[in-house]
């Protein structure tokens, strides 16, 4: 028997410790469990935290700037022996072209400087005098001849792939022929020669040692059967106000600059046909210029400026529609340094300085900022040349050493004033915000203001607030104050359960039902709007004079359902007599009327609709957690105050909303939370255009709708892609403001109640 | 109205004139009944939008009637039309003006109707506005017919004749045999459509998996010339499969010729007459000499067309039933994803943390994952699951697949799991809720008992909240079903080629693209050539969209409800 009890005892202890063997396995489960819970709590805030840090992680690239990582530092091929004209790198940054004085391409390692091939143009027994790019695009050059003669050449490179490993092969073309192109009839030299083609005109100009400027032109015709067939065109010649020292061309023949250096002028011509070109104005820099050179996209000129600075120029309309040169913006480079060479990128608006002390600065045009500044050699920078992908610069220094570089540079477009402020943008006439990711052509600036997008945000979010907030939060008041309980269980979740309504068929009826609804009865619309708030009061006063007994049928609290046939009455009055209203008053068409009046503009997809549509949507958000609020203020406060007299709208507006304040306000932040981030209905119910317009009649771009627009088609990694994360991650922060301001009110709000 | 003190001390008692305006206003009724406008405009915005979506969407299926009149516009030769009516509106002159009608002076507002005119293969529109005023000589024939064809839309026209293998049924007799030969001719096409995407589709899909197979073998570093036994092998499968899909071919081009026997001929309101082989004709119906319980029956048949038949037409014609699909099968996924991070999260805050800062720092997590913009989401789907994990899994598991991505993009996976992380939220707070409900006592009796608390949570707690979680689950559902932002971005297509599940191993293809319900709104709404022929087409999705939606809502708030009530009852 005391066995027995010891043998009990003994288990009981067992159980107790933990020991017993089912017991164990049953402690460990209950540990298990507890693991499993915790991590499955903790991955909500994981969650969250891995959303954060990837849309930062995208974002971050953009804002790190440019770098030059430095190869190893070679003299190319014969440049002891002769000077170097011009340098070039291909597209992989594998292979780089050095033109000698001599009149011999160079074509050398770019790692290690090895030569890899070498070519001697065809001179015909003349000198080299320098050499111009027709198209840094195309690789085409143009050598000039001490006689006079001009011969145009191509470098360009096969990649093949043998073996699994690339191979590229650069070669030498002569697309004009071998013979050298007569250009100068006297057969006297020329200096800064200057050629562009458009692809069906070559045309050739520089300066005289007398000053004039000459051209010509070479019209290149492709007959049915034949060849290309080359005609020469007559040599024309002007002589420009100011003295010439350099030339620069536009490649679509548009334009034609004249700089003097020690002046520190410019003149602008516009070249029309074989007439004589138009001088449309001569422009004062103010110093003297060092050199000037085209970007890509061949609409701005940058020009170097003796005083240390940088300017960008480009022909724009002033107010009267007439061209001038414009002084776009600038760039300091160093007060003491001089530019000793410029070298654009040839799809991007980057461009490349070399200074007389050896320093190379990156600066990107449209943003106006500088990218990188690197000290890279002892002596002053005489050549600069990007790879086509920008991925490579090479930099010759004026005693031949050269240098490359690889570049760093993937998100130059990027900086707080591009991204914010207004930009002066190629080919426009003032400086503008302006969103326009992508075109058809590869030559296209991109101009990524965030403003607009901003803007349209907000402005969608405003109209959708001011239609939502009365409507809601008064609702919200009547439910949780004024309404019988059996009508409060019937209206509530009624209400809520449009938060469920998708918002894709929200979006769908105000894009194609309420947008050309409003558009044929905007006056119907606005008298609506005004006819209610006033009549409903009205409403209120005839029926306290109703007599007793019909009032005594109606129970309290049931205003809200009497009142249902008041408003659809004044609703329908408002639509049947607005048509005749707006015959009489506007002829019968009220935004002819607006347009023609008060210069007012409609879009059929406006933010009107959009405030309405967008309205709708964040109503029960916004009534839900406010009727909550108000409706758990403890009853005794407002028991309080009617017992003290007031009458219950006095208790509502001294006890009740006071104390339940913050949690309205909640309400709000996180009704405009969801007014934000909205997509759908935006992208359906505007017409995504990415105006900064207030106008209640136009329509506009949100950030949410941009991202669901763009993002499929944007390249993974480009400077697009991130900005629309930059989007992206501007939403999650503003409504993680807003959503948190609103918690920690809230959370404040209940333990308040609780207290009291 | 305050009381006046007399000088000796008594107070006179003034009678409140309470109807007086300014009584009224000092009274604060008139704010009272604006408060209960608001709510009451809610209500019926809520109401209106809803009545709208169902009124439009079951229209679509409506038999309308086909009105025979003339058209005849001032100054202009009258023409004659055959067209439903499918709307009307009142405009003012000033508009009708401007778009350039010869409006007389005296009137001030027209009625103006939308008629659908079909044809659009003959007249090139197939909408039209007309003001009601000048469509005379409206008259319903018995024999107006309209035909629902495999492109240019509706036919509106008269039977004139029916060629059946060569002979040519006139007269009465030809609506009779134009039907019998429609059944056939619809007969032949499910067959002809069973093979091509049932037996050919499989087909294809083998073969294209034998020549991943021989892709895997020469990565894995063998070649024909050493092992020739394994690439013979996947060339004999091909043999065989190749075989096959002649045969199956020949079979559909017997049946292609079977198909184009027949044919109608049509004589259409201008007089003109057409002939159309029935290959082209899915259906034929006389809308005017239909009674209620026919159109009635009609509706209810082309309802169901509408939900169980692919789309034709660009989207803007046909049935939704992959979108229906593709919705299904995607919120699914996601319930499979989202239901124990959900009630794992809820079990947390409610149950094992201790109620402090952590579990107010979770709880600001969980709102504000309520509160990101969907498009966020969508945004972090397509950049951390469709290329970060996606593209990973392609490099390590599909390289014979290379270039051509596998699971590096969007698709029916990356899109629930965004999904889930999305209504993650709506099920925690359910949960949560369910678990608050549960009275103290029942736990403490089950630990007292000896249980251990996991113990105690999976007997006692989890059975009583399993209401809750599914109140959490079907909300969630509802609010995934609608949700079509992030989908744009992370899997759903226009039109997608095959059913995330089909006969072919492992039968659950989690990479396909779907399609989408909500996001088929927006495209045949928006995206679509000819906007107004799908407009009915779209608010029928939408109608549909809306009853599931709010069917699961109420479904859930039943379920909340009458857990609510039971707890009461036990707390009692």
């Amino acid at each position: 028997m005391s066995e027995t009890r010891t043998v009990v005892a003994k288990e009981f202890e067992s159980i107790v410790a933990g020991k017993a063997p089912g017991v164990r396995r049953r402690y460990l489960k209950d540990n298990l469990a507890r693991w499993v819970v915790w991590i499955g709590g903790l991955s909500v805030i994981g969650a969250l935290l891995l959303i954060f840090f990837y849309l930062v992680s995208e974002v971050a690239p953009l804002f790190g700037g440019a770098s030059l990582e430095a190869r190893q530092q070679f003299v190319p091929p014969g440049a002891q022996s002769s000077q170097t004209l011009y340098v070039a790198a291909e597209e992989q940054g594998e292979i780089g072209l050095r033109v000698a004085g001599d009149g011999s391409l160079a074509f050398f390692d770019l790692y290690t400087g090895a030569a890899r091939a070498q070519v001697s143009l065809p001179l015909d027994g003349a000198a080299l005098t320098e050499v111009a790019e027709i198209s840094a695009a195309d690789n085409l050059l143009v050598a000039a001849l001490d006689d006079g003669r001009v011969l145009p050449f191509k470098h360009s490179y096969r990649v093949s792939y043998p073996d699994d490993k690339r191979l590229i092969e650069a070669e030498v073309s002569y697309p004009d022929g071998e013979v050298p192109l007569a250009f100068s009839p006297s057969g006297q030299s020329l200096k800064s020669l200057v050629a562009r083609d458009n692809g069906s005109t070559l045309m050739l100009a520089a300066v005289e040692t007398s000053g004039d400027v000459v051209f010509k032109r070479f019209e290149q015709t492709e007959s049915l059967f034949d060849d290309a067939q080359t005609t020469e065109g007559p040599l024309l010649r002007f002589t420009p106000p100011i003295p010439a020292d350099q030339l620069l061309l536009e490649p679509l023949l548009n334009w034609l600059y004249v700089l003097d250096r020690e002046g520190g002028r410019i003149a602008l011509y516009r070249i029309d046909g074989d007439d004589a070109p138009q001088l449309v104005g001569t422009y004062e820099v103010g110093v003297p210029i060092d050199m000037a050179r085209y970007l890509a996209g061949g609409i701005s000129i940058v020009v170097s400026q003796a005083d240390g600075e940088i300017s960008q120029w480009f022909p724009a309309r002033d107010v009267d529609g007439e061209f001038y040169l414009a002084r776009i913006r600038e760039f300091r480079l160093r007060k003491d340094h001089r530019v000793t060479a410029i070298s654009p990128e040839q799809r991007r608006r980057t461009f490349a300085v070399g200074d007389d002390q050896g320093n190379v600065s990156l600066f990107y045009a449209t943003s106006g900022s500088r990218l990188a500044f690197r000290k890279v050699m002892d002596e002053p920078v005489a050549l600069l040349a990007f790879n086509p992908r920008a991925n490579y610069l090479m930099v010759v220094g004026a005693k031949g050493t050269t240098q490359g570089f690889d570049v760093h540079n993937e998100h130059p477009e990027v900086s707080l004033s591009a991204l914010w402020g207004r930009v002066w943008y190629e080919s426009y006439d003032e400086p503008k915000f302006l969103w326009q990711s992508s075109a058809a052509t590869s030559d296209f600036e991109p101009k990524f203001s965030l403003t607009p997008l901003s803007f349209g945000t907000l402005k969608a979010a405003f109209y959708a607030m001011l239609f939502a907030v009365p409507l809601a939060i008064l609702g919200a008041i009547f439910t949780a104050n004024f309404m019988s309980p059996e009508m409060r269980q019937a209206v509530k979740p009624t209400v809520e359960l449009m938060e469920a309504l998708p918002t894709v068929i929200l979006g769908f009826l105000a894009g194609l039902w309420l947008a050309p609804f409003v558009e044929t009865n905007l006056l119907g619309v606005f008298l609506t709007l005004l006819m209610l708030p006033l009549s409903v009061p009205l409403f209120g006063y005839l029926w306290l004079r109703m007599p007793r007994e019909i009032r005594l049928r109606v129970p309290s609290g049931w205003e809200a359902a009497m009142i249902i046939p008041v408003i659809a009455v004044v609703v329908w009055f408002c639509f049947v007599v607005a048509k005749p209203l707006e015959a009489l008053i506007f002829g019968g068409n009220m935004q002819g009327w607006m347009d023609r009046t008060l210069g007012i503009g409609y879009d059929q997809r406006n933010a009107l609709v959009v405030g309405i549509a967008m309205g709708i949507a964040v109503i029960p958000t916004i009534y839900s957690i406010a009727e909550d609020a108000i409706f758990s203020v403890p009853k005794q406060l407002s028991l309080g105050s009617l017992a003290l007299g007031a009458t219950p709208w006095q208790t509502l507006v001294g006890v009740v909303l006071p104390t339940a304040s913050p949690g309205i306000f909640s309400a709000v932040m996180i009704g405009m939370g969801r007014a934000v981030g909205e997509t759908m209905i935006v992208l359906m119910a505007t017409g995504n255009t990415a105006v900064m317009d207030p106008s209640l009649f136009q329509g506009l771009r949100t950030l949410s709708a941009n991202i669901a627009v763009e993002m499929p088609e944007s390249e993974v990694g480009s400077t697009h892609f991130r900005l629309l994360f930059m989007a992206g991650l501007v939403l999650f922060l503003f409504t993680f403001v807003f959503n948190t301001l609103a918690e920690v009110v809230r959370q404040r709000l209940r333990r308040k109640y609780a207290s009291i | 109205m305050q009381p006046k003190n007399r000088a000796d001390g008594t107070y006179d008692i003034v009678v409140r004139d309470t109807s007086s305006v300014r009584a009224y206003v000092k009274s604060g009724q008139p704010y009272v009944w604006t408060t209960a406008a608001a709510i009451a405009v809610s209500i019926i915005v809520t109401l209106a939008l809803l009545g709208l979506t169902m009124v439009r969407g079951a229209a679509h299926f409506w038999p309308a009637d086909l009105v025979l009149a003339s058209y005849q516009e001032p100054g202009e030769a009258a023409q004659p039309v055959l067209a439903e009516i499918r709307s009307q509106e009142d405009v003012t002159r000033a508009r009708l003006k401007n778009a350039g009608l010869p409006v007389d002076e005296s009137r001030e507002v027209y009625t103006r109707l939308l008629l659908k005119i079909g044809n659009r293969d003959i007249g090139g529109v197939d909408f039209r506005y007309v003001l009601s005023d000048w469509l005379v000589g409206r008259s319903l024939p018995e024999d107006a017919t309209v035909w629902e064809r495999e492109e240019w839309g509706n036919l509106h026209g008269f039977l004139t004749s029916v060629s059946v293998d060569g002979n040519l049924v006139k007269g009465p007799e030809a609506w009779g045999a134009y039907q019998k030969a429609q059944k056939r001719a619809n007969e032949l096409r499910e067959d002809i459509h069973r093979i091509e995407s049932g037996k050919i589709g499989t087909i294809n899909f083998s073969i294209e998996k034998l020549r991943l197979a021989e892709r895997r073998l020469e990565l894995d570093g063998l070649n024909r010339i050493d092992s020739p036994e394994r690439f013979l092998e996947l060339e004999r499968k091909r043999q065989v499969l190749d075989a096959r899909y002649e045969e199956l071919n020949q079979e559909r081009g017997a049946l292609y010729q079977q198909l184009q026997r027949d044919s109608v001929t049509v004589r259409t309101v201008d007089g003109s007459e057409r002939t159309y082989p029935l290959s082209k004709l899915i259906a034929g119906w006389r809308p005017n000499e239909m009674g209620v319980p026919g159109k009635v029956g009609f509706w209810f048949h082309k309802l169901w067309e509408f939900i169980s038949e692919d789309p034709r037409e660009a989207n803007t014609e046909g049935g939704i039933f992959p979108a229906i699909f593709g919705t299904v099968m995607m919120v699914l996924l996601m319930s499979v994803f989202v239901t124990p991070f959900g009630i794992l999260a809820a079990l947390y805050l409610r149950e094992y943390a201790k109620q402090g800062t952590t579990t107010r720092v979770i709880r600001i997590a969980v709102n504000n994952l309520a509160g990101v913009p969907s498009i966020v989401y969508g945004m972090f789907g397509l950049g951390f699951f469709v290329y970060f994990l996606g593209g990973n899994l392609d490099r390590l598991f599909y390289p014979e697949a290379a270039p051509a991505p596998v699971f590096g993009t969007p698709g029916i996976l990356w899109s629930s799991l965004t999904l889930a992380i999305l209504t993650l939220p709506v099920v925690i707070v359910a949960t949560e809720e369910g678990l608050a409900r549960i009275p103290r006592s029942l736990r403490e009796a089950s630990l007292a008992l000896g249980a251990t608390k996991a113990e105690t949570l999976w007997r006692v707690v989890l059975p009583m909240a399993s209401p809750a979680m599914m109140t959490g689950l079907i909300l969630a559902i509802a609010r995934a079903a609608g949700e079509v932002a992030p989908l744009m971005l992370v899997g759903v297509v226009k039109l997608a080629p095959s059913l995330p599940l089909d006969g072919n191993f492992p039968f659950l293809h989690l990479e396909r693209k779907f399609m989408h319900l909500g996001f088929h709104i927006y495209d045949v709404g928006f995206q679509s050539p000819n906007v107004e022929a799908a407009r009915p087409l779209v608010y029928a999705t939408s109608f549909l969209l809306v009853l599931v939606v709010i069917l699961l809502n109420v479904f859930a708030i039943m379920i909340r409800n009458r857990l609510r009530e039971r707890y009461k009852a036990l707390d009692h």
